[in-house]
């Protein structure tokens, strides 16, 4: 039974498995390698290492025979294609980067690699993690694997990783949030998402969308095998200068713990127009589960989420708008050779980057430039200080708020919001984590009449992602999410 | 005030210099690659100067360490609190696409630098900031007719950019100007101050107004990287500013290329191609936050600097200023002569403005000749030192000296050695030199007669005489008594 379905296992019990000698790495590894090739058409990956993986498989199988296993030895993991990884390919899911190959390794790969994770390969994504529903990525687009009679999109940026994790094919993935695209996908596919307080992790060696919001963050299929791989990815980066030099808590104790006495406040301002009765329905269950708990919920404001998304879309790509001026065929990556210097700029970055990329690049060059930089980006600013300090105070009342996830549930393909404004929508209830810096979880909670996952958000005060796991852990438990029925 | 004057009246001049000082750190500002200057292309280029995908920028703090030196060293107020900016723009010699620089709130705001004005009294040029920003790269256009080339060598070193108010009114005021700032700097340690190799670059804001009315427009003048062109480049400027004021026209608030092969300067770029930076907030890198007591601790390494070491030389050894000020203008010559008088193991007044006879004469000429700077010299702290202490103790001459030194320049040995070797020991024995005298007077009897006729000019020729039988050796003083007493005597 356990041979048959193992790929179904959590990481955590996957991790247990390996130590007990239940499966071999190279069993796991194999098992996973083959689903990734029959459920290629989800196009979850943009790489597979297949041959590296099963390499590292057996080295991990040796380590756990000699007892020096590491934190994650041995469990196949996969990760977003924004993470450098040395030797392998890293795409950021443009064709500006498809053939370029880091000569370094991020801190957070990295850090999975010293603990002994096997990497089965490189997951789809939104170009350089702009988007909402894996649908802008030069690879094609990912399909959820929870589509049944329409192919729905997984949401995005991470949509690859959030396929994988919740199709089987990896024990838990890397992915990176800078307005929700860890728990947005997570919702979308029916898996536990973790966006970290910034800082927590290391930046160094993700491609940059937005350096201020950016902060990677497990993908798993449990809130337990969240805090196993958060426990692994976080702590101090001297190549990170805004990486945060504070302990990194035991996460894992925190799973199962009481929450007796917690108070779990309810922002009204995520009661958004149009937001289906559905989901408010999903909301008030889970705040049932946790009132049954013990927790104390109430009823809070956040006055001024509503500026959240807008002055998001103006720090976000002003952000990266910079950041992305370093691809000009000039070092590396992808060129298009013009007459001239300027051509050759030019034919690089309108061949080299898609629409989506293209369009932030614009809007972060216009809120930036002279006689627009005060009406748009310093207002920005503004917000963001003010939506800080309704976290504030608002956490001097509760220890841990509860939002809806997403406004919506997975649309399929086709069906997307055609213009891009009703598409950063996906956003407006993740985006206020990462403009206050805060760490969020997305839970599943359900499915919709659609038979569609929904997923519930926690946020909670900086550097308690520990009050997220003991939480969330509990809202797991009562929501009793199905699994995803998978025939071997 | 100096005036530009016109067959229309007198014209206003003035003149802001921004500086970009490379900062002397073995590393770059935000990664550990060298700073070697002369590497072979693009030896010193880390992933972070590449601009890699995901690559972040770590400060290096002895870089912010030497500009808070610079700060201090030039009397600017430290601020505890600064922050860094990216300035957009594309060029490939800019991997980024940006430059991490400091644009509203530098590392350091205000402060001055004293500077000798004609008269001999003291201006003082005052300064609007310093910030620390890094280096871009270098393109190299003339090594194929068709592809430009890339050497990111100096991509992400270190700068302090020193920005002065418009406090300048002629060319000869920049030069002094930035002598002076060089010479500080060099004293901190903090920029080696070698325009030849770009280590300290200049970019000259000027324009021109009738007197009592307000600033003109002012036109930035980049590339001009020599004292020598400071005076070429305003020169033109001037020219250029005055003939559009005074045909009625305005002079545009530009940015104009030095080009130092034809003396002119010339438009960068067009107006449709204006650079807008979008400066913004580097979130890369928290803001610079510095503990009062780190400034303290960089206080105290602040060593004396040209003025000050000027004004101790006259106060304690009683030089003249225009010999203090020389000395003490770089720190190498100031090392040399106060390591020179330390050998000689006197520090008195006589010894004191020998030495500096001896340095900014004799010596000078050498090194002039020779094409070296004093830290190259042949002849040693100890080697100068000796050569004065043989004069003052009559064991030479001064006009021996002159031949000793160069002998000590040619062969390396010590001034007594040479003496020795050479036979050029004083005479100072007045029994010799009486005999030596008596000697050239009998051979020259029809002039001491003259002489005593009344044509004592022929005193000298005597001298001469009797120097060459000695070879220059005779005791000067004594030569002189010893004749006067012989000769009017009577033979």
């Amino acid at each position: 039974m356990v041979g048959v379905f193992m790929h179904t296992l959590s990481l955590y019990d996957i991790k247990h498995g390996l130590l007990g000698k239940k499966f071999s790495s190279v069993e796991i590894t194999r098992r996973f390698l083959d689903r990734i090739a029959k459920h290629s058409h989800w196009n979850a990956f943009i790489t597979v290492c297949e041959e590296s993986a099963l390499r590292t498989a057996q080295l991990s199988d040796q380590k756990i025979k000699n007892g020096t296993a590491g934190a994650l030895e041995g469990v196949p993991i996969a990760l977003k294609d924004l993470f450098m990884t040395k030797g392998i390919r890293t795409t950021a899911g443009s064709k500006m980067l498809q053939n370029f190959i880091p000569p370094y390794e991020s801190t957070v790969s990295q850090k999975l690699l010293d603990a002994g994770a096997v990497v089965l390969g490189k997951t789809n994504m939104d170009e350089f993690a702009m988007g909402s529903a894996n649908i802008t990525s030069r690879y094609g687009p990912v399909v959820n694997p929870w589509s049944l009679d329409k192919k729905l999109v997984p949401g995005g940026s991470s949509g690859g990783s959030a396929a994988a994790v919740a199709g089987y094919l990896c024990a838990a993935a890397t992915g990176s949030d800078t307005g929700g695209s860890v728990r947005q996908p997570a919702a979308f596919s029916g898996i536990v998402g973790l966006k970290p307080t910034y800082g927590r992790c290391s930046r160094y060696g993700m491609t940059a969308f937005a350096s201020s919001l950016d902060q990677a963050g497990p993908l798993t299929r449990t809130v337990r095998d969240a805090a196993i791989f958060l426990r692994i990815i976080s702590g101090h980066d001297e190549k990170d200068s805004t990486s945060a030099a504070r302990p990194v808590p035991d996460f894992e104790s925190f799973a199962g713990k009481s929450i007796k006495g917690m108070k779990i406040g309810l922002p009204k301002e995520y009661r958004m127009d149009g937001m289906s009765e559905e989901i408010v329905d999903f909301w008030r269950k889970g705040a049932e589960i946790l009132k049954e708990a013990g927790a104390e919920i109430i009823d809070v404001s956040l006055p001024h989420s509503k500026y959240a998304l807008p002055a998001y879309y103006i720090i976000a790509p002003a952000e990266a708008s910079a950041n992305l001026a370093r691809y000009d065929g000039v070092r590396y990556g992808f060129r298009a050779e013009g007459k001239n210097l300027r051509e050759m700029y030019e034919n690089t970055r309108a061949e080299g980057f898609g629409d989506e990329v293209k369009r932030r690049i614009l809007i972060g060059t216009y809120v930036l430039s002279a006689g627009y930089y005060d009406a748009y980006y310093l207002r920005a600013l503004k917000v963001q200080k003010l939506i800080r300090q309704d976290f504030v105070s608002v956490f001097k009342e509760v220890d841990v708020l509860l939002t809806p996830s997403t406004p919506n549930s997975a649309f399929a393909f086709g069906e997307e919001p055609k213009d891009p404004v009703s598409m950063y929508l996906n956003d407006v209830c993740t985006v206020t984590a990462n403009m206050a810096g805060l760490p969020g979880v997305s839970i599943p909670i359900g499915l919709d009449k659609q038979s569609r996952p929904l997923g519930l958000q926690l946020i909670a005060p900086h550097f308690m992602e520990e009050s997220l796991i003991q939480v969330g852990a509990i809202l797991e438990d009562g929501a009793n999410f199905p699994m995803l029925k998978e025939e071997s | 005030m100096d005036y530009v004057e016109t067959s229309s009246g007198k014209w206003e001049l003035t003149i802001g210099l921004e500086i970009h000082a490379q900062i002397i750190s073995n590393s770059k500002l935000f990664s550990s690659a060298s700073t070697k200057f002369g590497s072979a292309p693009n030896e010193n280029v880390s992933f972070v100067d590449a601009a890699l995908p995901g690559v972040l920028p770590v400060i290096n703090s002895f870089c912010v360490d030497q500009a808070i030196k610079t700060g201090l060293g030039l009397n600017g107020r430290i601020n505890f609190v600064s922050f860094f900016d990216r300035k957009n723009y594309f060029y490939p010699d800019l991997p980024q696409g940006y430059q991490i620089s400091q644009y509203k709130h530098p590392i350091v705001s205000g402060g001055y630098v004293e500077i000798e004005t004609d008269g001999g009294g003291q201006r003082k040029i005052n300064l609007e900031r310093i910030h620390i920003e890094q280096d871009a790269g270098k393109s190299i256009h003339d090594q194929s007719a068709t592809k430009s080339f890339i050497d990111l060598n100096r991509a992400g070193i270190a700068l302090m950019e020193i920005v002065t108010k418009p406090d300048m009114h002629s060319a000869e005021e920049v030069s002094v100007f930035l002598r002076k700032l060089r010479s500080i700097l060099r004293y901190l340690g903090t920029c080696d101050g070698n325009m030849d190799e770009g280590s300290m670059r200049a970019d000259l804001n000027i324009s021109l107004h009738r007197p009592e009315t307000e600033l003109g427009t002012r036109a930035e003048i980049k590339n001009v990287n020599s004292i020598k062109f400071l005076a070429a480049a305003v020169a033109f400027e001037t020219a250029r500013q005055i003939e559009i004021l005074e045909s009625g026209g305005k002079v545009d608030q530009e940015t104009r290329l030095f080009d130092s092969t034809t003396g002119e300067t010339r438009p960068m770029r067009s107006k449709e191609d204006a650079q807008d930076y979008r400066y913004f907030p580097e979130p890369d890198l928290p803001p610079l936050v510095l503990d009062p007591a780190r400034i303290e601790a960089i206080r105290r390494t602040i060593p004396e600097l040209p003025d000050d070491k000027a004004r101790r030389l006259q106060l304690e050894y009683d030089l003249p200023h225009y010999d203090a000020t020389i000395i003490a203008s770089e720190i190498e010559m100031a090392n040399f002569y106060e390591d020179a008088l330390k050998h000689s193991g006197s520090n008195d007044k006589n010894t004191a403005k020998m030495l500096s006879n001896w340095l900014l004469g004799d010596l000078f000429s050498l090194l002039n000749k020779h094409g070296k700077s004093i830290t190259e010299s042949n002849v040693s702290t100890q080697n100068l030192a000796e050569l004065i202490m043989l004069i003052k103790t009559d064991v030479i001459s001064g006009k021996i000296a002159k031949d000793v030194l160069e002998a000590v320049w040619e062969s390396g040995k010590s001034p007594s050695d040479i003496v020795e070797e050479k036979g050029w020991r004083q005479i100072t024995s007045s029994d010799e030199i009486e005999a030596i005298i008596l000697k050239v007077l009998e051979e020259h009897m029809d002039k001491v007669a003259e002489y005593k006729s009344g044509k004592e000019k022929l005193f000298g020729f005597f001298i001469g005489q009797a120097m060459q039988k000695t070879h220059g050796k005779a005791n000067p003083q004594l030569l002189n008594s010893v004749l006067r007493k012989l000769i009017t005597k009577g033979v």
